[in-house]
């Protein structure tokens, strides 16, 4: 250890310790094993991409003739699975997305699923975080439901019973998740609460409800719930539904909820406590923005889930997404063309869900800098 | 600084009509079947300031915690500024609003700048406007010596520096009563004495203390009286001078001896 090398100061790590070059030294090319299976995967990759841009592109039909029979698809026919048929596309889309609603009222389910997504971009920025959102909800919400059924402003009635496609899996993906998620705090708060009977009460529902399949509770929802009500009362089968799904998803949210109380510090409480703040200020200026922020990644990946479980609906026949996508192809013309539907189909899903997870990615870093010295 | 404190000090014991600012009598308390708090008897009136020490279990810490009812005694009672607790709720909100609590972990909120960590309790416990309580705050935050913290995140400071705010905190909702609870036993050797520094400043000011705390120097600067707990029980009260110098009995000689050896 002498002066001249103290004396030297910091040096550059050398370059084949830091940058691209060493990265791919590190990770893919590391020894002789990591080199092959390197290249191995590497050949498969580029292989399943070359056949798989063939079929989607180069070999795809994009349309096909019509005359007084229908579309004619012989020549999709033709290509025997080389290429895809993108027609079928062109040709069902609107049936798919908007399934049995009346085909010149086809604007007012779009513009309903503009609307929500237009409520997810608002809800999703901080700056709009405060009670005024709330207000925004009911009357966009409200928006959407004059749109859907109509019978007002010169807009002509369409019964539930005719809706279906992307607005179908909005409705129950958001009415779902935005009643859910408070029910699943309330629960959360009351498992851990002092007094029996309300902890008793919500160990019970969480219990009951994760204990049966979701399908179970939509044919329970659907079937058996009429059975109870008095004759005469009718409750829409879309709205039985979705208190089904409000109870599972529920259920579900308390208990992710319920690990981020679990993780607060005791220490939380009691500062909270010895302040003199009343339970409910406490809850919610200390306990949840904490407890809610360590749990926003298993929050989202719940979220996610029950996205996609709005797809179940359809062994009671509501025409959600998934099932108009199933029913396009029933007709003879298209029959087997499937892929290319469920391909389709299984974008929009990817749209959303990819745009929810990226954006609790955001959050998390956001909401955590706190955490950062 | 201390004659005139203690001048202070001796005016408001001799109001001896007002309620004592703390009282325990024959309290009692267990978790399950470890009896934790043995007949503590205590009475501090107001302007007082009181260490509490003893060897590790021995209740010092349950006790402190059970005058602002973060623990709940089975036996006795405890009355604070003339207030006894009980499950009255309205009660208890009205004594924890008076009584400011310092805990060895801090226990700041992460999630808030040090300024809405001072100014939370006065906003929703005294609705206090934001403004008026921010100033208070700052004021506090000057107090302790960190004015220039202000907007940063408690993660971001060090532990005396946390410790410090947690006080200024504390006192944002001008209590009567502070509790500490072992306040520098977290902390780095180097950090404690900013902390005691700003303690003895308020001790000065004539604000009733309770204190939990190992440090002696401390005991002996500030203390108008010390007690000495063991196994639940009060063993001896005494000025810092009776019992440090002059112990009575073998329990606290030992306790004394073991201080000593560690420092």
């Amino acid at each position: 250890m002498s002066n001249a090398s103290i004396s030297k100061g910091p040096r550059k790590p050398p370059i084949t310790a830091v940058g691209p070059i060493a990265w791919v030294r590190a990770n893919l090319f590391s020894g002789w094993l990591s080199t092959a299976v390197t290249l191995a995967l590497g050949y498969l990759l580029i292989k399943s991409a070359l056949s798989f841009v063939d079929w989607a592109f180069v070999n795809a039909i994009w349309s096909v003739p019509s005359n007084a029979q229908g579309p004619q698809t012989q020549s999709c026919r033709d290509l025997q699975g080389s290429g895809a048929c993108w027609a079928v596309i062109g040709e069902k889309h609107r049936f798919m997305l908007f399934g049995t609603y009346p085909y010149e009222q086809h604007w007012r389910p779009a513009l309903a699923c503009v609307l929500f997504v237009a409520l997810y971009v608002i809800s999703a920025m901080r700056r709009f975080w405060r009670w005024e959102l709330a207000l925004i909800w009911v009357g966009m919400l409200t928006a959407i439901g004059v749109l859907m059924w109509g019978g007002v402003f010169g807009l002509s009635f369409v019964p539930q019973e005719r809706w279906g496609g992307l607005p179908i899996t909005l409705i129950l993906a958001t009415f779902g998740l935005a009643f859910a998620f408070p029910l699943s705090i309330l629960v959360a708060l009351g498992r851990r609460s002092s007094l029996p009977a309300i902890k008793v009460l919500c160990v019970l529902y969480v219990e009951l409800i994760r204990g049966v399949p979701l399908i179970s509770l939509l044919f329970m929802a659907s079937v058996m719930f009429p059975l109870f009500l008095p004759e005469g009362v009718n409750i829409d089968k879309l709205l039985r539904a979705q208190i089904a799904f409000i109870l599972f998803a529920g259920a579900y949210l308390a208990e992710v909820v319920r690990g981020g109380l679990q993780a607060l510090p005791k220490g939380q409480y009691e500062a909270a406590d010895a302040m003199g703040l009343s339970f409910w200020h406490k809850t919610g200026l200390i306990i949840m923005p904490q407890a809610l922020r360590m749990v926003i990644p298993p929050l989202v990946n719940t979220f996610i889930g029950f996205f996609k479980d709005t797809s179940l609906v359809l062994i009671i026949g509501i025409f959600d997404l998934l099932t108009a996508g199933k029913t396009a192809i029933v007709e003879p013309a298209w029959q087997g063309f499937g892929v290319e539907v469920y391909v389709f189909i299984g974008s929009i899903y990817l749209v959303f869900c990819y745009a929810m997870s990226k954006y609790s990615r955001g959050l998390e870093a956001e909401l955590n800098r706190h955490r950062h010295r | 600084m201390s004659a005139s404190a203690d001048l202070a000090h001796v005016a408001s014991a001799a109001k001896a009509d007002a309620p004592p600012a703390i009282e325990l009598a024959g309290v009692n308390k267990w978790f399950g079947a470890l009896h934790v708090l043995r007949d503590v008897n205590l009475s501090v009136v107001p302007g007082e300031r009181v260490v509490v020490c003893g060897p590790s279990g021995s209740g010092k810490s349950t006790m402190i915690r059970c005058i602002n009812r973060l623990e709940v005694h089975q036996e006795g009672r405890i009355a604070v500024e003339g207030i006894e607790l009980t499950d009255d709720a309205r009660a208890l909100d009205a004594i924890r609003r008076e009584v400011g609590m310092v805990f060895q972990s801090f226990n700041l909120f992460p999630h808030l700048t040090v300024l809405e960590n001072c100014t939370l309790a006065p906003i929703w416990v005294r609705r206090m406007p934001k403004k008026d309580a921010e100033e208070l705050a700052m004021e506090l935050l000057a107090r302790v010596k960190i004015p220039e913290q202000a907007l940063k995140y408690p993660g971001q400071l060090s532990g005396g520096q946390q410790q410090r705010v947690a006080i200024a905190r504390a006192l944002c909702m001008r209590p009567k009563i502070m509790l500490f609870d072992e306040p520098t036993s977290a902390l780095d050797p180097e950090m404690i004495k900013e902390v005691l520094d700003v303690m003895v400043e308020l001790a000065g000011t004539g604000m009733t203390m309770m204190v939990v705390t190992h440090e002696m120097g401390f005991a002996r600067q500030v203390a108008d009286r010390v007690v000495f707990m063991d196994q639940g029980e009060v063993v001896e009260v005494g000025t810092p001078e009776q019992v440090f110098n002059a112990p009575k009995t073998d329990r606290l000689k030992l306790f004394l001896s073991q201080i000593l050896r560690g420092h």
